[in-house]
């Protein structure tokens, strides 16, 4: 079994720069890169195979796939929370901003408290600290119900709770681990045009992994079909759209035409 | 840093998530204008307040009554010392001035036997449980050990424990302490052991280390678990108290002294008040332990939330 290598990206500027200096730049190279990325589960389940994917800054990559194709093993592997079989990552592990599936706060600490989580855990300063607290309790509008436990709140505000923990950081590069899929479809799209606000105003580079074909056009400047299992990077389609983008662009023609257009790779690939 | 978007920051957003459901205008609520009104919320309150206590009353008179039964109907006239009556019980019991003095000294004693064993064995045991989590091969290494602890009847400890450290406060506390570890350790072992493994993964995401994750992680998760641990404990340190007081026959008079030199008197009266001195106890000990677990999980833990 060969080891990965992931090698860190020399030149990233450190992590607690001002979100404004980070200018969408198309030359500054990937700031995630998997290259011939493959996955084999001890049990003998192939669940990834040979996946070649870049996220440039600035970029948002949506992973369609259906359940079970191995596209959360792909972000996982990113992350460093699975490792990969073989192949190279190039990602700067030591900043990554990782949403999990269904929000993952821990219930005994307060919403303001979960916020603070990652920033303990790299041993920010406490002054420094609550100041980024309240800045991103601020962003994603949770300021008010700060000194609640999560098992108060609502699915979608835990998400947005979830959000802020990782905006503490202001990382370069955002892994979404399906997010959304486990709140209603209203407060998913609203949602979905909070975090498109977000990535305007941010443009950090973003891997959004969804089994939901609408999100994945709306959100991304870029959508990658995954293969069912073992996994692999079948086709990226370009979203041609811009930001900002309005919450009616779902009901335009064009927007019509990706989501078709996504389907119809999805479809070839998954009978 | 300002929030996202005008419209979807703020207390708005909070009506966003709930679920849609039906718009409660003048014509939407089916009650009407006979709804609940003030009085009948506080008549409510007082009837689930009255259930909450009836029930248990009516239990206690229905007890108390079959003991009456059994004390003056089913026993023949010679028999009867068996079971005092229950008013006897308290006249000889509780309202005598020794037996009464006796039985708040031995209570007294017991209590602070139970407690220092309770205090000593939750220090030991979460140390341990903590060391055992530290890897699979500490566990399979000494947790057998911990069974087996467990599985030696206290009768047979007991006169060991005399035997080797004298017949006084402190082993009676030993023999406590050894009742009450495992309960602690097995709990804690296993709340420590069962924190979720995406809670994990934010920890393994930022490289922490396992002192972080032990502090910032386990441990507060396992807290539910180790409270159920030292309500069990709570319990068996009481026993284990009474029991070593009990066997020993020497030294300070506790409650377990109480119960054996009554029944060697045959005063039937006297034990019975003893042993509810001893419930009494117990029970005490149990809600000290609920009180504090429901204050320290109150605010996230479902067992503290809605009460059982």
């Amino acid at each position: 079994m060969a080891s990965p290598t992931s090698t860190a990206l020399a030149d990233r500027a450190p992590a607690d720069r001002a979100p404004a200096d980070r200018a969408p730049a198309a030359d500054d190279g990937p700031v995630l890169r998997f290259e011939q990325v493959a996955k084999v589960f001890p049990d003998g389940t192939e669940a990834v195979a040979a996946c070649d994917l870049a996220v440039h800054p600035g970029e948002l990559v949506s992973i369609v796939g259906p359940s079970g194709c191995g596209k959360s093993t792909l972000l996982r592997i990113a992350a460093g929370l699975d490792v990969a079989t073989s192949g190279t990552v190039e990602v700067d592990r030591s900043n990554i901003g990782y949403v999990f599936q269904d929000a993952n706060l821990l219930p005994w600490r307060t919403v303001r408290r979960n916020v603070e989580l990652f920033l303990q855990l790299r041993d920010v300063p406490k002054a420094e600290r609550s100041e980024r607290v309240e800045r991103a309790l601020a962003t994603v509008g949770l300021t008010e119900f700060a000194d609640h436990h999560p098992a108060a709140l609502s699915g979608g505000m835990r998400m947005r709770a979830s959000l802020a923990r990782s905006l503490t950081l202001d990382p370069p590069v955002f892994l979404f681990d399906e997010p959304f899929g486990s709140v209603d479809e209203i407060t998913r799209e609203r949602l979905n045009e909070e975090l498109l606000a977000l990535f305007g105003k941010l443009r950090f580079g973003g891997l959004f992994v969804t089994h939901s074909v609408y999100e994945a056009v709306f959100l991304a400047t870029h959508v990658a079909v995954m293969s069912a299992r073992p996994g692999c990077i079948v086709d990226v389609i370009d979203v041609p759209f811009g930001y900002p983008r309005s919450a009616d662009l779902r009901h335009e023609p064009e927007f019509a035409r990706i989501t078709g257009q996504v389907s119809k790779a999805l479809r070839s690939v998954h009978r | 840093m300002t929030a996202l978007t005008a419209d979807v920051a703020g207390p708005t957003t909070l009506d966003a998530d709930l679920p849609p459901g039906p718009v409660d205008g003048p014509e939407a609520g089916d009650p009407g204008p006979v709804g609940p009104s003030g009085a009948h919320l506080v008549l409510r309150r007082v009837g689930a307040v009255g259930l909450k206590v009836l029930g248990p009353f009516l239990v206690a008179c229905g007890f108390v009554a079959i003991w009456y039964g059994v004390t003056y109907l089913a026993l023949p006239d010679h028999q009867r010392f068996l079971l005092p009556p229950p008013h006897e019980v308290v006249t000889d019991g509780f309202l005598d001035a020794q037996t009464r003095s006796e039985l708040i000294s031995g209570l007294w004693s017991t209590t602070r036997v139970a407690t220092l064993g309770l205090l000593l064995a939750f220090t030991l045991g979460s140390f341990f449980a903590i060391f055992l989590a530290q890897a699979r091969w500490i566990e399979r290494s000494f947790y057998p050990y911990a069974v087996i602890l467990q599985t030696i009847p206290v009768l047979a400890l007991t006169p060991l424990v005399g035997l080797w450290f004298g017949f006084n406060f402190r082993s009676r506390v030993l023999i406590c302490l050894i009742l009450a570890l495992f309960p602690i350790i097995t709990n804690t072992l296993f709340g420590l052991r069962s924190t979720a493994k995406a809670h994990h993964e934010l920890f393994t995401l930022h490289d922490s280390g396992r002192w972080t994750r032990l502090v910032r992680l386990q441990l507060p998760s396992a807290l539910p678990a180790i409270f159920t641990g030292l309500r069990i404990s709570a319990g068996l340190s009481v026993i284990g108290a009474i029991v070593a007081d009990f066997f020993f026959r020497q030294g300070e008079k506790g409650i377990g002294r109480l119960l054996d030199v009554y029944r060697s008197q045959l005063a039937s009266d006297k034990l019975i008040a003893a042993v509810i001195c001893s419930a009494a106890l117990g029970v005490a000990v149990f809600l000290v332990i609920t009180a504090l677990s429901n204050r320290v999980l109150r605010s996230w833990h479902d067992s503290a939330t809605h009460r059982s």
